[in-house]
Formats: C-alpha cells, sequence, structure tokens
C-alpha cells in the first residue's frame, strides 16, 4: 500500500459496514429472536428485543403440531439425493468434457447451461402431466428427479471449471506409466478433485433446498418439504409470529449454516465459472 | 493426446447427461407447443381438438396479459436498478480495510440461503403486518397511520423483499470482481491526483462492466420467474401478477391448458432472447 490506512479511516468503515450488515441481517436476527418469545411477547408495543421470558415453547409445540420431522427428512432426502445422483451423472460429463476436449465440448456445455434457462412455468403442465402418468406426483422419487436435473447443469459446468484446473500433464505421466483409465479416474483424479466436487455439492445442496416453485407445485402432502412446510404457515397461521419463527428457524438453521461455508464456491457456481 | 480409445469412452461418459437433458427439454417443450395448439381443459371436457393460433391471440388480447407484462418489467427492472446499485456500494465498503470483516461479510450474504417462502412470510407477517409488524410500531412511533404494505403499496413491499434477497448475490459477486482489480492501477491515478468520483467511473466501473453484466442476465433469468414471493403474499393480488404467475393460474387454477401453455411459450422465448445474451458472455469466457 502507497499510504497507511489511517486508524480513523477505518474506524469509519467498520462503523458503517457493521450498521448495513447487522440492518441487511436484520430479518433473520428478528426472526431468530421471535421464535424464543411466546405469542404475547412476539406482538408486545413497543417489540421486545431480549428483554423477555426466553422459552423454547413454539419449537415443542410446531414439531409436534406439524410434524415437521417429516418435512425436514423430505428436504434432506430430495436435496441430498438430488445432489448425489446428479453428481453421479456428471462427475464422468463433466472429466470427459475437461480432459477429452473436442470441438463441439464447448457448443455442448452451453447448450447444457441454455436449459437451465427454461421457465419452469412454461413447462409446469406437461411435468404435472407426465408426474400423474408415471405414478411420481407427491413422491420424493419425482422430486429428486426434477431437483437433479434443473441442477443438472449447474452441477457439470462447476465441476468442469474445477476439473480444468488440473494440470493435464499428471494425466499423461500417470498414462505413460501404464494406469488404465480406471485408474486414473480412481487413483488420480478423485483425490486431486475432491475439494471441487464437494463445493460442487454443497452449493447443489443449498440450490435444492431451498427450491420453491416445483416442490410447492409436485407435491401435497407425502413428500412435501420445508418449503411447503412454511408456505402453510401463509394464512392464518402465519398471525402465530413465535410458532411462524420457530418453524422459520427450523427451516433455514441448516441452510444457513451450509451456506457460511460455501460464499466463494457459490460465486463460481451462481456465474457458471465467467467471474472469479 | 487424447487416443481414439479415450475418445469413445468419452462419449459413453458424457451420454446419459446429453441424453437426460435433452429429453428434460424436448419433451416438456413439445406438450406444451403441443397444448398450446389446441382447446385443452381438462375439467370442462378434456381435450376439445385444434384451435390453430387461438391461444396465443387470446393470451395477448386478454385484459390481464399487458398488466402482467408492465408488472413483470416493473419488479424486474426496479429490483436490478436496487441489487446493483447497492451491490456496488456494499462491493467497495467491504473491499476497504476494516474490523470484523469476514462477519460482515457473512451477514450481508446469508439472505441469500434464506428459502424464498420463509423471506416472504416472514416479510408479509412480521415487517409488513399492518397491526404487529415491525414497521407498524415504526410508524407509529413517529405518530403515522400504519400502512397495508402488501394491498395499498403491493408492488413496492414485493420489490423490496425480492431485493432483500437479490442484494447478496450481486454483492458476492462484484465484491469478487472489485479484489481482482489490480491496487497499483488505483493508486497510480491516485497519485496523479485523479479525484475519488473520477478513480471511480474510470477505473473501478469500468473494471466492473463484465461482473455487472453478468449479475445483470442471471438475475433477470431468476427474476423473470420468481415464483413463491408473490405465491405466499398476494397470491397475484392488488397489482403484483408478473407474466409467470398469469401462466401459473390459467394452468393449475383455471385449468385452460391450452392457454396457459401458450403463454408458456411467450415466457420460453422471453427467457431465451435474455439468454442468449447471456451465453455469448460465458461462450467468450470459456475461449480464454
Amino acid at each position: 500500500m502507497a499510504r497507511a490506512v489511517t486508524s480513523r479511516r477505518k474506524l469509519i468503515n467498520t462503523g458503517i459496514a457493521w450498521a448495513i450488515g447487522l440492518l441487511i441481517f436484520f430479518p433473520i436476527l428478528w426472526t431468530i429472536l421471535t421464535s424464543f418469545k411466546t405469542e404475547a411477547q412476539a406482538i408486545a408495543s413497543p417489540p421486545l428485543f431480549i428483554n423477555f421470558d426466553w422459552t423454547l415453547e413454539n419449537y415443542g409445540v410446531v414439531m409436534e403440531r406439524s410434524n415437521y420431522a417429516r418435512f425436514l427428512w423430505n428436504s434432506i432426502i430430495i436435496a441430498g439425493g438430488s445432489t448425489i445422483l446428479g453428481l453421479i451423472i456428471a462427475v464422468p460429463a463433466a472429466w470427459s468434457m475437461a480432459f477429452v476436449p473436442s470441438k463441439r465440448t464447448k457448443d455442448i456445455l452451453l447448450w447444457m447451461l441454455s436449459t437451465k434457462m427454461l421457465p419452469a412455468v412454461g413447462v409446469l403442465y406437461p411435468i404435472y402431466l407426465l408426474f400423474i402418468q408415471l405414478g411420481l406426483l407427491d413422491s420424493r422419487a419425482g422430486l429428486v428427479i426434477v431437483m437433479m436435473l434443473i441442477n443438472l447443469p449447474i452441477i457439470i459446468w462447476m465441476l468442469y471449471t474445477y476439473f480444468r484446473e488440473i494440470p493435464g500433464e499428471i494425466l499423461e505421466a500417470a498414462r505413460m506409466d501404464g494406469a488404465t483409465l480406471k485408474e486414473e479416474l480412481i487413483y488420480i483424479l478423485t483425490p486431486m478433485a475432491i475439494p471441487g466436487i464437494a463445493s460442487t455439492m454443497l452449493l447443489n445442496f443449498i440450490l435444492a433446498w431451498n427450491e420453491a416453485f416445483w416442490t410447492l407445485n409436485l407435491t401435497a402432502v407425502d413428500a412435501a418439504p420445508l418449503t411447503a412446510f412454511i408456505a402453510s404457515y401463509s394464512s392464518p397461521e402465519g398471525l402465530f409470529f413465535a410458532k411462524l419463527s420457530a418453524a422459520s428457524t427450523m427451516a433455514i438453521a441448516p441452510i444457513l449454516i451450509l451456506g457460511w461455508f460455501s460464499q466463494k464456491q457459490l460465486v463460481r457456481g451462481l456465474t457458471f465459472g465467467a467471474v472469479k | 493426446m487424447a487416443t481414439k480409445a479415450s475418445r469413445s469412452a468419452a462419449r459413453v461418459m458424457m451420454a446419459p447427461a446429453v441424453i437426460l437433458l435433452l429429453g428434460w427439454m424436448l419433451v416438456p417443450l413439445m406438450m406444451t407447443l403441443w397444448f398450446s395448439f389446441r382447446t385443452y381443459l381438462p375439467l370442462r371436457g378434456g381435450d376439445l381438438g385444434w384451435t390453430g393460433f387461438d391461444n396465443y391471440v387470446r393470451f395477448v388480447t386478454s385484459s390481464a396479459f399487458w398488466p402482467a407484462v408492465q408488472t413483470t418489467l416493473i419488479i424486474v427492472l426496479s429490483v436490478l436498478v436496487i441489487t446493483v446499485v447497492l451491490g456496488i456500494f456494499l462491493a467497495m465498503l467491504l473491499d476497504q480495510p476494516m474490523w470484523g470483516q469476514g462477519i460482515v461479510r457473512i451477514l450481508v450474504i446469508a439472505p441469500f440461503f434464506v428459502m424464498p417462502t420463509v423471506s416472504a412470510l416472514v416479510w408479509k407477517n412480521m415487517f409488513m403486518d399492518p397491526v404487529n409488524g415491525i414497521f407498524s410500531h415504526i410508524w407509529r412511533f413517529f405518530g403515522a397511520d400504519p400502512v397495508s404494505w402488501l394491498s395499498d403499496a403491493a408492488m413496492p413491499s414485493i420489490i423490496m423483499i425480492v431485493s432483500w434477497q437479490w442484494l447478496p448475490f450481486a454483492t458476492l459477486i462484484l465484491l469478487t470482481a472489485i479484489q481482482s482489480l489490480d491496487s497499483e492501477q488505483l493508486e497510480a491515478a491516485e497519485m496523479d491526483g485523479a479525484p475519488k468520483v473520477q478513480r471511480f467511473f474510470y477505473i473501478i466501473l469500468p473494471h466492473l462492466a463484465r461482473a455487472i453484466t453478468i449479475v445483470i442476465l442471471i438475475q433477470t433469468i431468476f427474476l423473470l420467474a420468481i415464483f413463491a414471493e408473490i405465491f405466499v403474499t398476494t397470491g397475484g393480488a392488488f397489482g403484483t401478477r408478473t407474466l409467470s404467475y398469469l401462466i401459473f393460474q390459467r394452468v393449475l387454477e383455471s385449468q385452460n391448458i391450452g392457454l396457459g401453455s401458450a403463454g408458456g411459450v411467450y415466457a420460453i422465448i422471453l427467457a431465451n432472447i435474455v439468454a442468449i445474451f447471456l451465453m455469448r458472455i460465458v461462450g467468450k469466457n470459456l475461449d480464454n
């Protein structure tokens, strides 16, 4: 640095940044705080910040009344299942495009990306109809497949950008030493690609967890995940602020924590490697 | 050098992904196209045969169409302006030296990880509720009458909720771009006496141009399709019915599949126009 930053300037930056950061985070903070209040305290005027009787009662009520565990389980199965299935299909595809590129590789990648741009509402009825015909409506298997398909382009793209950073010389050296394709994949590529695969998994899990078009439209009772669980609070139960907050906190907590670990990967995954 | 054997192996490895995506794209697309040319009312007689371009004409001439287009454009443009402008400001701020930078970053990014149904409901009830919402407390504190946000000011409310969700995305990407800026260039400009405003417009902004374009394109694609935020707040009432929500209502609520499908084809064309520009940028990046 040409000029040392004065600590006064640093202090001002810190003050502004923290104020804005807390303002942006406030709705989440407020939801978490409210979840520990009684219903009366939740709507107290003026609002109570931390000077209330903390209680876990709402969490108990929500879990008892709405079978939270089943929604949570559905979310985990749908997000986890689609991620794993997606990886199984995407790893070989991304591998072959990164290490055995042909003239058409770029076109194929761009085409895959374009399938992501298809507006869901444009194909809602066909998918709905196919789901009824195949008996997949309101089934976890059906949603796992749909989530996998809508995120497959992102998975392939992310893996592709990671794989491309693995130097090809290492693979050539292994081939010279007589490694077969299978050995090359298992012993050389996989260990080097694990960080990339892990971040891809993380981002995909988050995206699938929060997806709220297909999960709302293709489920009713059996396969409904947390997005639908929360939507069921739209009215009139939503007027019970403390319970709504407890339910919301339970729905977002796992992903908020995972998300904090995935900030950098998020940029790469969501811009298809165009911003690094 | 790739051998012939590895080439054919590569093809085999790529096949499942290509076939699945091809099916995922073509089958529903063909069905939507098919339905869009038919009179299809599942609850009122089923498939009643060909109707040519009637659905396309009816969709565009219905009284709900232009307001929906207008609503869509207002939401997309407003959210883009808000998130990009504030995003640039926040990215520049977060790039400055400060204490607890990592924590502030986490606070700013957090809304992106909140599922849309949660953020819509939390805003709707705990902030915008005319009796018990935080805003009504603040309004009363200053002696003003509380506002029924989601009915009297439905559009600004939706725009605010959606902007809150997408600001982290814009900030995060612009911050990543700003951090790749060569600081020597900035320092040289500073030493030459270029004022802050000029440094911003001649060095920082041009450097961010590509990242801004990408933020705009990606957000446009997602914003054209926002659903849960409207579904759980206004349900499309009070002038918040977007094009995609209108199509959703035609298909699932009024069960007019032909009409909804024609709308769907319009939505697909619209999204593709945006997508072409995004592809160009991403494609260029692939060559490097």
